[in-house]
């Protein structure tokens, strides 16, 4: 008995190893405490009054620093010994686990019914809810459909892009100049939208097909802010930084409408063009098509070796999520009816790439979620406004370490097969 | 007889199905491969062995199109198909996944599969040059579509089967031991119905039962489905018994080539592999 118990447990007993744990964090947490209390000494005790000439120890704030790490800290500390203790045990289990949550959205008599009424909520949404909710959900239905597009160039071909936005500039500029100069609507430019999209993530993506990983990066992050400056510098073409007004809202047979009924016009366009991207990207992703995105993500040269063409496979990619960032600039201008180059600096790709990572590379419903966190969340934390980059980096840094994978991690399709007629 | 019995014109016993005259491979300065002749013949398994470094697996990249060999001709006799010729195709420098489209599929010596998809999806991306279903017909998802998916499901799944890796058709090829990711990597090899194999140390990591299988396992694959193997490895018990010839590589160059008992005799051999004897 003795003996069987020396080998399962070499450290003499579960209570006292949870014990050495606690002593070791409460060590960790007020050694980074005293550091801490002591690095920020000067800014937030001693405070020098240049016109009174006094200085003023504040040695409250002291105690404020110093319980406020201690506590982070051990938390912090707490949560990686959790993430360290689940990691071991997986590496134990060659087989995943499934969470309870997982299990029950992989079942389609749940789903379905879920889907159903999900649809019901959005269709009855602007009924129910005043005009600046609406707004705002039209907001972030246009970056859902941005998260899904750039999903398909970095979440299931793995093409880090930064310059999304360049694409996206590219459509609302499209559809803003035709009209501006044409008179073009809305119905007619969003196609041609979509192909100047194309076009342009076609062109971007020929030089840099030979580049992966950083120096993609690099690459389309440039891409990115040549659009923007050349839209800023070049005013016969753009008009500069004072942008474009009086662009035309969507056309409805010829009918005009208040600028209320517009709001819900555009919702509910946005909702159908959401339902089809979602549609599309959905059957892509276990295509012929998905998977060899998904081959060239995983291992470029094992992808080529296997008889895939990489360079028609990323180009693809890049041309599809140009397109619907693209589709997603024609509505823009006509939401706002006003653009300029300011709506399209790197923070915005930055969040929609933020909106791809966080909610699960390659997942359609980690994307949504993503986008509806990321969007919805800052106009009602308005009380936090000053605060919101803050709060945002500090979210992404614990996904990072916590949640690698974003909050939905992206399945495969699980095929089942009828083994007598397989052979 | 042990001394190069090529110089032939596909009219030998089998038809050549590849034939490789006079490669070098140069980088800068670096002679990795010098004048290498190799023939691989319909229906054969060739091996080809020597000390680490000798440049084997640059023969290999060279082959597939990862490399572009800087003198020398590669031809292939691809046995059916659009490019059909009975003079071959010159193969130098094409690029890889066409020579793969053209029937030569190869493993590799470190596992490249792809982690985070399923078994049953590594092989399906091996039906992806012999399918064509694009971005449209994807979303539409038509009768013709459907009809080719089932298609392509069915057909890995049978690869799969052949490897004897059918009850893990789902499961994510990283979650896979190890000598089922080997498995897995040929079975994706085969979905290519590749008319060459190439196998890159296909044993390497392997204990002598798991060796055993794999053995059987190769000869079944060409008796089934008439394909001809070239592979690299080092167990000398498997290359001796499995190999119809064997050419041994050392420095780049190919120093002696033969049935497995002529190579095994071969004095070059036999000092490539144990060293010079000092009192000779």
């Amino acid at each position: 008995m003795e003996r069987a118990n020396i080998i399962q447990n070499p450290i003499q007993n579960p209570i006292q190893n949870v014990v050495r744990h606690v002593v070791r964090h409460v060590k960790q947490a007020l050694v980074a405490a005293v550091w801490l209390s002591f690095l920020t000494l000067p800014i937030m005790v001693i405070r020098v009054d240049t016109v009174e000439k006094t200085v003023t120890w504040r040695w409250m704030h002291l105690a404020y620093m110093a319980v406020g790490s201690f506590v982070l800290a051990l938390a912090w500390y707490a949560m990686m010994e959790r993430r360290n203790k689940s990691q071991a045990k997986k590496e134990l289990e060659t087989v995943e686990r499934v969470s309870a949550l997982a299990g029950m959205l992989a079942d389609p008599r749940i789903t379905r019914p879920l889907m159903a009424f999900g649809l019901l909520v959005a269709v009855a949404f602007p009924w129910f809810f005043s005009l600046y909710q609406t707004n705002i959900l039209v907001s972030a239905l246009i970056y859902v459909v941005l998260g899904l597009g750039l999903n398909i160039t970095v979440g299931l071909a793995g093409l880090l892009d930064l310059g999304y936005v360049a694409f996206y500039a590219v459509g609302a500029y499209t559809y803003a100049l035709l009209n501006h100069h044409f008179h073009l609507g809305f119905w007619a430019v969003l196609p041609l939208g979509a192909v100047m999209g194309a076009f342009f993530g076609i062109l971007l993506g020929f030089p840099v097909l030979r580049l992966r990983g950083d120096y993609l990066a690099i690459v389309t992050l440039g891409f990115g802010q040549i659009i923007r400056l050349v839209l800023e510098n070049w005013s016969a073409f753009s008009y500069g930084p004072s942008g474009i007004s009086n662009i035309d809202r969507p056309g409805l047979f010829g009918i005009s409408y208040s600028v209320e009924q517009a709001t819900t016009y555009m919702y509910y366009i946005m909702l159908a063009l959401v339902l089809l991207t979602i549609f599309v990207t959905a059957r892509l992703k276990d295509s012929r098509i998905g998977r060899a995105w998904l081959a060239l993500r995983e291992d470029e040269i094992a992808c080529q070796a296997m008889g895939i063409d990489n360079t028609r496979a990323k180009l693809m990619a890049f041309s599809l999520g140009a397109t619907l960032a693209a589709l997603m600039g024609v509505v823009f201008a006509a939401k706002t009816t006003f653009i300029n180059p300011a709506s399209f600096t790197f923070m915005e790709s930055a969040m929609i790439l933020a909106i791809v990572v966080l909610g699960g590379m390659g997942s359609v419903l980690g994307v949504i979620l993503g986008a509806f966190l990321l969007m919805l969340l800052p106009e009602y934390l308005r009380a936090f406004s000053e605060y919101r980059m803050l709060i945002f980096g500090a979210t992404m840094v614990l996904i990072m370490v916590f949640r690698p994978e974003g909050l939905v991690r992206a399945k495969r399709k699980v095929y089942t097969i009828n083994v007598e007629a397989a052979g | 007889m042990a001394q190069n019995p090529t110089g032939m014109n596909g009219q030998n016993a089998g038809q050549a199905v590849l034939s490789v005259r006079n490669v070098s491979m140069n980088f800068g300065g670096l002679r990795a491969l010098s004048e290498v002749d190799v023939d691989v013949r319909q229906g054969e398994v060739v091996a080809l062995i020597g000390p680490n470094g000798a440049g084997k697996t640059t023969f290999f990249n060279c082959i597939t199109g990862i490399y572009t060999p800087s003198e020398g001709e590669i031809t292939a006799y691809p046995k059916s198909g659009k490019p059909k010729r009975a003079d071959g195709i010159r193969i130098n420098g094409m690029r890889t996944n066409l020579v793969c489209e053209l029937g030569m599929a190869r493993t590799f010596q470190n596992i490249r599969l792809f982690p985070s998809m399923t078994a049953l999806e590594n092989v399906m991306i091996g039906r992806h040059c012999r399918t064509s279903t694009g971005i449209l017909g994807a979303v539409l998802r038509g009768p013709g579509t459907r009809r080719e998916e089932q298609e392509v499901v069915d057909k890995s799944f049978e690869m799969l089967t052949k490897v004897g890796l059918e009850k893990l058709a789902n499961e994510y090829a990283r979650n896979l031991p190890y000598g089922a990711q080997r498995r897995l990597e040929i079975a994706r090899a085969l979905a290519t119905e590749p008319f060459l194999l190439l196998l890159d140390e296909p044993a390497a990591g392997m204990n002598p039962q798991e060796t055993e299988e794999l053995k059987q396992m190769v000869i079944r694959i060409r008796e089934e489905f008439k394909v001809s193997v070239l592979l690299i490895e080092h167990d000398m018990k498997m290359v001796m018994s499995l190999s119809d010839r064997i050419y041994v590589m050392e420095y780049g160059r190919i120093i002696s080539t033969g049935t497995p008992k002529e190579v095994s005799e071969d004095p070059q051999v036999i000092r490539a592999y144990l060293g010079e004897d000092s009192d000779a």
